[in-house]
């Protein structure tokens, strides 16, 4: 290995960057002749609007344009849509209601984007927005998800408010094997609705050449070519070669900036009307209104069990709150990203899974960082941790019994799994989480008044989305390959241009790490190019732990592509046979001679082109490649986690954090065991405090950081990391993915280890200091004050 | 946030006069409540008088009877006083579990009373010790002063000028943190001089910072946690809210009033 190959633990590249201030943020960039605009949003959950009078906010000063939906549908701008189409058991579609980008006739959900105001400074638009009037005929609200079926229609197209009823599996089936079960597990459980809080707010700058007639967006986008591709196809702002997207430096992401929202597509179509650049940042309390929220799912879920406590069947029925419109790719999150993930890491015969998605008058509801399978894993290792107490069985033991032990293995839901070894992180994990003396650890802690639990998750994902043609066939409106293109310098050093794009992952460093293992370069010799689709050709972007996996295959790709051309060079440059060329450690021999040629001098003869006939071989060293994986890859580990639990207040503290991740192939230790703090870290925030809520009026009362949770340092203890390692088979480095494990291990394990030292399973998250002190005090009424 | 004039006055009675002269003026005086508001445009005050030039309002003077402290100290330098810590480190703790570094280094004692928010920690202690509250006009007793949350005896055109507590021999803070924004949820702040015993409760009532009388009446005859044994707080008057209901924020007053009588009678 060398010092900044793959497996080093190599410092990030950008970070002297980011925590200098030298980052290019979207905020931080400024046009010439840039305006400001603001949003007037809706203070209502659900209402009719019956006027709307701009004519005082046009006269305020420094206001450029005061503008509102009818005006954006006159101008022909179309309405945001939802990319991945499911259908009901009927084999209906799913029942998309129009999604403008500006509020048309009605509004459905507090913060709804209402009238745009653009004007020459930020506060004058401020002060003009003010000015707008908007006669609201307030309607009923709709919130509670497991409520919303024929409540208060939101939507013409679905008179019910259901999106669509889907399932998956074979219920008949599914049926019979509970039908012969010993023992049935049955649990209700609810998944919270998070707010994702990325540290940078949104932001967009629209621009508009009367020139060229194109449009420029900047935005903080975590898919550049595929908010184009959405804006130029769908809602018609230009045609695709007429629109430049640049997502420049992006400060997080975790899903929530994967889609295209209404203030990009406004900043756009407001450039073009004011003839000037527009931009538009989100102030925080914008961030908790209207950027996508995660999970909100509700799932009744049995399990069934012989009287070998093998598992027979699975069968869970899920209500998934979609919010008030259904974002870019929110309808496959609590589908095909969830219940094909409820096998577990075991061998279940049968599982069916029941599915209704429904509007509810509040923020939309998509991908957040695990994105449908932190809820799969929520709902299988509360299942299994739960039977093991009712069957009186040790919990690993459990699930050792169930596992799966050959692969390839097939589940009843879709995937194919590829590889793994459930037993060796198990093994692991519970070594370093010293689970054989926790009953000592237990006693201890009964003796000092606190209430001690273990808790496990032993999880499987599955990532790298994903094979286009298996994906398409499921109902995803585009490929989910990658590309990336290697360009060679005259002098040797490398640019690679990739469609995976950074906002936090490390890409600058562990893809360089990849091209320096490859070319034998040193790392500094090379820049990763992301965001910009006049740089990038076409791109699928980043999310779902896919840039490792399928981005990184494809700069294998073009890396074959590129030494096998150099190759070709320096068989010229030393006139031996190309068959003779060897290429190791950035130098090239001729097998059997002592004839060598460094990488600098076959990239430059490559451009000279002196060595050569330009008829016999094209000059020049530049290589693109398209990867497309051939299977999902599947991460997987285990997780355990100790608390301590004060019954006089409920206060949980998590002492013993355990982690034991199969991510494949690892590129760079250091940053992997990041992703892996930051996912847990996050899992832990849903387990234990985060809670997006709504008043019964659709009104938010998590708006700030005054009021909804973040886990801090405080919250969490040092976590022990450790890895175990099955080659990825599909892809050419034997990656798996790493970004989202961590959160979507953590709330299981987070759970069963509150559950096992309170003695209720009942408990629903997050489990915050109050809600297990309720808990306590339901199980044990005399609990112990001090 | 609109526009606004600010002044900074170097005397008490510039500011005073320009308090006089701008009804809907703000006094500044760490601006970690009061800029926030503003920057959401929920309050818009037409000046702030800033006071942190104003000469003689910040420091910590400990006498042998009382401890003073200036209306402009920072949180950081009451919590960080070697000589608060020596007299009455129960007093100290209160500031150092305010907010995170930036909070305390910029809110200061004078701010926190005079914006009387309901979760605050510094009501509880000048509650909780029998403070009084001096400004540029008169002596407020603590008991006095706190009339409702966000709500004083400061008149208009009063300015704090400092606060001064008596030694107690005996004190405690104990306060179970907002998981949310850090302010305390419920705090409990109790102390013995002579024969004045105090429990005063910040974060859990309907109407602010309270003394919990119930629970004075039961130390009375042992300053003692084990005094409060089945002594339990009416449930009427307690704050409701997504993050705890009134029932726990009852039984968490009792929790924190027993931890806090704990430290007091070790220290």
């Amino acid at each position: 290995m060398s010092a900044t190959g793959i497996g080093a633990s190599v410092r990030r590249k950008e970070d002297f960057r980011f925590i200098t201030g030298k980052g290019h943020y979207t905020d931080d960039i400024s046009r010439p002749g840039q305006t400001y605009a603001y949003f007037l949003r809706s203070p209502h959950a659900h209402a009719k609007i019956k006027r709307i009078d701009k004519a005082a906010a046009e006269k305020m000063p420094g206001v450029l344009g005061v503008l509102d939906g009818a005006e954006m549908q006159a101008d022909k701008i179309g309405n945001l849509i939802c990319g991945w189409m499911i259908h009901s058991k009927d084999g209906s579609p799913m029942k998309m209601a129009p999604h403008p980008a500006l509020a048309v006739g009605k509004v459905c959900y507090v913060g709804d984007p209402v009238v745009v105001v653009v004007a020459e400074t930020l506060a004058q638009a401020k002060d003009a927005a003010e000015k707008v009037v908007v006669d609201y005929e307030e309607l009923p609200a709709v919130v509670d998800c497991a409520k919303a079926k024929g409540a208060t229609q939101i939507h013409e197209v679905a008179s019910d408010n259901v999106i669509f009823d889907w399932h998956l599996g074979d219920k008949a089936k599914t049926d019979a094997a509970f039908a012969s079960a010993k023992h049935i597990t049955k649990l209700d459980i609810y998944n919270n609705r998070l707010a994702p809080n990325a540290i940078e707010p949104r932001a967009a700058i629209g621009e508009y050449d009367t020139g060229s007639e194109s449009f420029t967006l900047w935005n903080t986008s975590q898919n550049p070519h595929v908010a184009r591709l959405v804006i130029a196809a769908f809602v018609g702002m230009a045609p695709e070669n007429k629109l430049r997207v640049i997502a420049p430096d992006v400060g997080g992401g975790f899903g929530s900036k994967i889609f295209i929202y209404n203030e990009e597509v406004v900043a756009l179509w407001a450039s073009k009307r004011v003839g000037r650049p527009v931009k538009w940042t989100a102030e925080r309390s914008e961030s908790f209104l209207n950027d996508a929220h995660g999970r909100d799912h509700a799932t009744h879920a049995e399990m069934a069990f012989d009287a070998d406590g093998k598992i027979l069947g699975l069968r869970a029925h899920t209500v998934a709150n979609l919010g008030a419109y259904m974002s870019t790719f929110s309808s496959s999150v609590p589908t095909y990203l969830y219940a094909t993930l409820l096998s577990g890491q075991y061998a279940i015969p049968q599982i069916y899974c029941e599915v209704d998605a429904v509007y509810t008058n509040t923020a939309p509801v998509d991908a957040y960082r695990g994105a449908g399978r932190p809820e799969a894993a929520f709902v299988v290792e509360r299942l299994m941790e739960v039977a093991a107490r009712e069957l009186g069985v040790d919990p690993a033991d459990l699930r050792r019994r169930n596992f799966v032990k050959s692969f390839p293995h097939q589940t009843p839901v879709i995937m194919a799994y590829d590889t793994g070894d459930f037993d060796a992180s198990l093994k692991k994990a519970m070594e370093l989480a010293d689970y054989k003396n926790f009953g000592k650890r237990k006693r201890e802690a009964e003796r000092r008044g606190k209430l001690r639990g273990i808790g496990f998750s032993a999880y499987i994902e599955a990532c790298g989305i994903a094979p286009s043609q298996a994906v398409g066939s499921l109902g995803a409106g585009v490929g989910l390959w990658e590309s990336a293109e290697v360009r060679v310098n005259p002098t040797g050093s490398v640019e690679v241009l990739t469609g995976s794009h950074a906002h936090g992952q490390g890409h600058e460093t562990t893809f360089a790490q990849l091209v320096s293992e490859r070319l034998g370069i040193p790392i500094e010799s090379i820049s990763i190019v992301h965001g910009d689709t006049d740089k990038v050709q076409f791109g699928m972007g980043t999310y779902g732990s896919r840039s490792g996996a399928v981005g990184m295959s494809a700069i294998v790709k073009a890396l074959d592509k590129v030494e096998a051309k150099a190759k070709k060079v320096a068989a010229h440059m030393m006139e031996a046979a190309e068959g003779d060329i060897e290429f190791k450690d950035g130098t090239f021999t001729v097998a059997g001679t002592d004839k060598s040629a460094a990488w600098g001098d076959v990239a430059l003869n490559a451009y000279i082109a002196h060595k050569f006939s330009g008829q016999e071989l094209e000059p020049g060293l530049k290589e693109g490649a398209f990867y497309d994986p051939a299977n999902f890859t599947f991460p997987a580990g285990c997780h355990i986690c100790e608390v301590e639990v004060d019954p006089t207040t409920g206060e949980t503290e998590i002492v013993n954090w355990s982690a034991v991740d199969d991510f494949g192939v690892v590129i760079n230790p250091m940053i992997v065991e990041g992703q892996v703090h930051g996912g847990v870290a996050q899992g832990i925030g849903q387990a234990m405090i985060e809670h997006a809520i709504y008043d019964d009026n659709g009104q938010p009362v998590t708006g700030s950081f005054m009021d909804y949770a973040m886990p801090r340092a405080h919250n969490l203890p040092s976590f022990k990391v450790g890895m175990t390692m099955t080659k990825c088979p599909s892809n050419p480095l034997g990656m798996k993915g790493c970004g989202e494990a961590g959160a979507i291990a953590a709330p299981a394990a987070v759970i069963n280890a509150i559950t096992d030292a309170i003695g209720t399973e009942n408990i629903a998250m997050p489990a915050n200091a109050a809600t297990v002190w309720a808990a306590i005090q339901k199980t044990q009424p005399r609990a112990a004050a001090e | 946030m609109y526009a606004f004039e600010i002044h900074r006055p170097t005397t008490v009675r510039q500011a005073v006069n320009l308090l006089a002269k701008n009804p809907e003026a703000k006094l500044l005086a760490g601006g970690h409540s009061l800029v926030p508001v503003m920057k959401m445009r929920l309050a818009s005050p037409s000046a702030l008088i800033d006071l942190s030039k104003v000469e003689g309002l910040a420091g910590v003077e400990v006498g042998s009877r009382s401890v003073t402290i200036g209306a402009m100290t920072r949180h950081r330098d009451v919590a960080r006083s070697p000589e608060l810590h020596q007299v009455m480190p129960a007093l100290a703790s209160v500031p150092d579990s305010i907010g995170d570094p930036h909070v305390r280094n910029r809110g200061t004692i004078g701010g926190s009373i005079a914006n009387n928010d309901p979760n605050a920690d510094y009501p509880a202690a000048c509650l909780g010790l029998g403070a009084t509250i001096i400004t540029n006009k008169r002596k407020i007793p603590a008991d006095e002063y706190f009339q409702g949350m966000f709500d004083t005896a400061l008149e208009p055109d009063e300015i704090i000028t400092k606060v001064s507590f008596p030694i107690a021999k005996k004190a405690g803070y104990e306060k179970f943190k907002h998981p949310a924004s850090g302010f305390a949820l419920v705090g409990v702040f109790v102390s013995k001089r002579s024969s004045e015993i105090r429990v005063a409760v910040t974060g859990a009532g309907a109407n602010g910072v309270f003394r919990a009388t119930v629970f004075e009446e039961a130390l009375k005859k042992r300053f003692h946690p084990k005094s409060l044994d089945g002594v339990t707080l009416s449930t009427d008057e307690m704050n409701s809210d997504i993050h705890a209901g009134k029932d726990y924020r009852a039984h968490l007053v009792g929790v924190m009033a027993r931890r806090a009588l704990a430290k007091a009678v070790a220290g």
